[in-house]
């Protein structure tokens, strides 16, 4: 069939990265065309310029044959294209009526007529399935899964052409995903082009109609549904060039694992995001957190900084089971805990405030008497984290974020090392920086555990958990569905089993 | 369905509490008001409460979009300056004497919405900065009190034909004429939207400039309506900036008590007309319990404190401590 809407050699840039590099891409009315690919294949960056949200450094996009710019969301909505995000555009104060109606609300008189806005999203819900959400119910108050429901509704009221959907299903509960399974198949026999993001293979068997595969900012391949095994489909997927050199890994030592745990969590779980956790990690090692994207990584490090209330199971430090209640105590010498956590910008540093101040204050308790801050003390031991992490900084007193992306980094963790921490979880530390000041930290990481800290490391590149980690544990949906280490450590295994493919990935190798 | 009005509830119980809350301080005050319910002290009431009930109903309008307008007190200042000097002579020359008031109002909010739109400056420091300026063109149209205002429309303004005061049928005007059409508008929407998460407003296609310029621009006339009706009170301009101030600060605290939220998204101006009503009577009420003046700010610091408490409370189920913070 003839397709509706067409990419052609789309490139995108962010900065130095490349998002989208020639990327091809095309849906057909009345199919279901599922996008695969791993972490930063340029899925994401893609729907976005379907939807008008980024704008394409070069390339056409072509809709019914005519060529088509969409310079915001809004003209992608009224050209017939209605994306699908994670929760991204509800607004939560508002009534789930309001938040159906609010592109283009009903008018009478030039107001708002809040009777048809109501049989509107009345309309809407029950064709998404979900009557038996209230209209005037304020989205905020409906769970994850409910307002999942409502974006999808929220999405059908425009009466889109093609209709984009990124990991819609994530956040749902089985009884939803099942009403979703069944809408989409009704949209696609009434002919409407559906494209359809998801991490699970399952869904992907189960819905799509063709499958197209990303990487690294590449069209690899189209193919139709069910002609292509699992295990292929993997073998498209993977491939990235392993670019970094990483410091050699110790030999499996027998000692080690005699050790007694610096870190070791049975069952925990929180808030049915995270399942079942037993985790152990012990001074001198990297342990790995796998997997694709916000598969409960971000909250486990955040159960173990103390963040998170309500946490269930039990968490052991160095053997002595401990309660945590903020970081502030995960921090004392005592736990000896120290997250850096995921954005540096906002969570890990104060952009507009001097290295010297954002190096000292985790550890100010340390460098003080009394109270007031020793600065003698504290600038010797500032100097000694610049040296040790060899950051480039022109003066300790110029602003934090007049440096550069690798070097914001390197003081973020420099910051914590101050406190001489024993248990190190990093989330995803190399994000955006440049494969130099990768390859320095790949190092510290190393030397650190081999100087007796026990080192977590979340990443989102495969390479950088095949190349660093001794052991990595793969996340699925809030629970830890595999690990792997030594040769079964490959990015096979990892691509596999972040896709809770246990099976084929034997039949593969 | 059956259970609208428990959304209906939940939507709006920040004004049903202030109004509450003000139905009980209002009967204390008459209650033990040698008068009692008499024309005058009703009249003198509403007087007084209705002046500071608009200047909040402005207040609310840039709240909603998780803005802030700290020019309110000095546009309601200015508008009184200008009145002083064009609600004069004959029936026609005062009839486009209030236009010109109005529209210089509007003018004022127009300019401080576009400063933040267009400059993208916060709100909290633009319009103190142009409420200064405004406060600034005030003093120049009166460097003393004084000047005039149109005697029969003033008196039939501040009186109480019939014994409802006519203050209120002013205030009951502008509530139908600018708050409801304006609630019930694409725009009205479109701000509320906005504060409730800007991001995903923009990510439904809301035109987040315009909403925001009609929220100010709305706000500067609001104020100005205010002021024109504190000239009809007072028969005379003055460019005072401790009025200006005064009604600035006391219309946060009455768009707070009136239940919206400061980070924006939720909240109606209803609810701040009545939190102007009580912060109005919390002073009268200590007068006739012989009080000193010098604990009013102290009572209505308490009731301040003690609506914010209410709002406060929903943080105690939060199960990541990351989003006390946002």
């Amino acid at each position: 069939m003839e397709p509706i809407l067409q990419l052609v050699d789309i490139s995108k840039r962010y900065g130095g990265v490349r998002a989208l590099e020639r990327a091809r891409f095309a849906c057909a009315p009345g199919r279901i065309h599922a996008l695969l690919g791993e972490n930063g294949a340029g899925k994401s960056t893609l729907i976005k310029i379907m939807s008008g949200v980024v704008q394409p450094d070069e390339g056409r996009i072509v809709l019914e044959g005519r060529e088509r710019r969409f310079a915001h969301p809004q003209d992608a909505v009224s050209a017939g294209i209605a994306c699908i995000f994670q929760e991204l555009s509800l607004m939560p104060d508002l009534s789930v009526a309001d938040n159906i109606c609010i592109t283009n609300p009903p008018r009478r008189f030039g107001l708002i007529d809040r009777m048809a806005q109501r049989r509107i999203a009345e309309a809407a819900l029950a064709r998404a399935g979900a009557e038996d959400i209230h209209p005037l119910a304020p989205v905020g108050s409906l769970s994850l899964s409910r307002r999942q429901m409502v974006e999808i509704a929220k999405a059908l009221s425009r009466n889109p052409k093609i209709l984009i959907l990124d990991e819609a299903t994530s956040a749902l509960t089985a009884a939803d995903v099942q009403r979703v399974y069944t809408l989409l198949k009704r949209l696609r026999d009434e002919g409407m082009a559906i494209v359809y993001i998801s991490h699970r293979m399952n869904e992907i068997a189960e819905l799509a109609d063709d499958c197209s595969v990303f990487r690294n900012g590449q069209h690899v391949a189209t193919f139709e549904a069910g002609s292509q095994s699992d295990a292929q489909t993997v073998e498209m997927m993977i491939g990235r060039d392993i670019e970094h050199a990483f410091p050699p890994k110790p030999p499996a030592q027998a000692g080690l694992t005699a050790r007694a745990p610096a870190l070791e969590t049975r069952g925990l779980s929180w808030q049915g995001r995270l399942h079942d956790i037993d985790l152990t990690a012990r001074p001198g090692e990297i342990v790995g957190l796998g997997g694709l994207d916000g598969q409960g990584q971000r909250e486990f490090f955040l159960a173990l900084f103390g963040v998170l209330r309500g946490v269930g199971g039990e968490l052991k430090l160095e053997g002595r089971p401990v309660q945590l209640r903020s970081p502030k105590q995960a921090k004392r010498d005592d736990y000896g805990i120290a997250l850096v956590p995921e954005d540096r910008k906002t969570d890990g540093l104060m952009l507009p405030m001097s290295v010297l101040d954002n190096l000292s204050f985790a550890a100010l308790d340390r460098l003080s008497r009394a109270g007031i801050v020793a600065s003698g003390a504290e600038l010797r031991a500032a100097e000694d984290m610049v040296k040790r992490l060899s950051i480039k900084a022109p003066d300790l007193s110029v602003p934090v974020g007049t440096l550069s992306g690798g070097n914001q980094q390197k003081v973020v963790i420099a910051k914590w090392l101050m406190n001489a921490p024993r248990i190190i979880p990093l989330n995803d530390p190399t994000r955006g920086i440049d494969v130099g000041t990768k390859q320095e930290i790949y190092a510290l990481l190393r030397r650190l555990a081999d100087e007796g800290a026990a080192v977590l490391l979340y990443s989102t590149d495969y390479a950088e958990l095949i190349g660093c980690c001794d052991r990595v544990a793969v996340f699925f949906d809030g629970r830890i569905v595999r690990w792997l280490a030594g040769d079964e450590l490959t990015e096979r295994a990892l691509v596999a089993s972040a896709l809770n493919l246990t099976t084929t990935e034997k039949a593969a190798a | 369905m059956s259970d609208d009005w428990k959304f209906h509830l939940r939507e709006h119980k920040g004004a049903y509490a202030a109004a509450a809350m003000f139905i009980v301080i209002f009967a204390l005050y008459i209650l033990n008001h040698q008068a009692g319910w008499t024309a005058p002290v009703i009249t003198t009431a509403a007087n007084k409460g209705v002046l500071l009930a608009i200047v909040a109903m402005a207040q609310t309008l840039p709240v909603l979009t998780a803005g802030i307008d700290l020019s309110v007190g000095m546009v309601f200042v200015l508008a009184n300056c200008v009145a002083s000097h064009l609600v004069v002579g004959t029936p026609l020359q005062a009839a486009v004497g209030v236009v010109a008031v109005l529209a210089v109002g509007a003018l004022c909010g127009w300019i401080n919405g576009a400063i933040i739109v267009y400059g993208r400056l916060q709100p909290i420091i633009t319009t103190l900065a142009t409420g200064t300026v405004y406060y600034g063109i005030s003093l120049g149209l009166r460097p003393v009190p004084g000047g005039d205002v149109h005697a029969g429309l003033a008196d039939a303004l501040t009186g109480a034909p019939g014994g409802v005061p006519a203050m209120l049928m002013v205030l009951l005007a502008v509530v139908l004429l600018v708050w409801v059409p304006y609630r019930r508008s694409v725009s009205g929407r479109a701000a509320l939207a906005i504060g409730s998460s800007e991001a995903a407003a923009y990510m439904s296609g809301v035109n987040i400039g315009r909403t925001k310029l009609i929220a100010y621009t709305l706000a500067g006339l609001l104020a100005a309506i205010g002021g024109l009706l504190l000239t009809f009170v007072t028969y005379s301009g003055e460019a005072s900036s401790t009025i200006g101030g005064v009604y600035t600060l006391n219309s946060i605290a009455a768009v707070v008590i009136g239940g919206t939220s400061l980070a924006g998204g939720a909240g109606t101006a209803i609810g701040s007309i009545f939190g102007a009503f009580v912060l109005r009577t919390i002073g009268d009420l200590l007068f006739v319990f012989d009080f000193e003046p010098l604990w009013q700010p102290l009572f209505q610091g308490i009731i301040l404190l003690t609506a914010v408490s209410l709002g406060a409370l929903r943080l105690l189920r939060v199960s990541n401590r990351l989003e006390l913070f946002k």
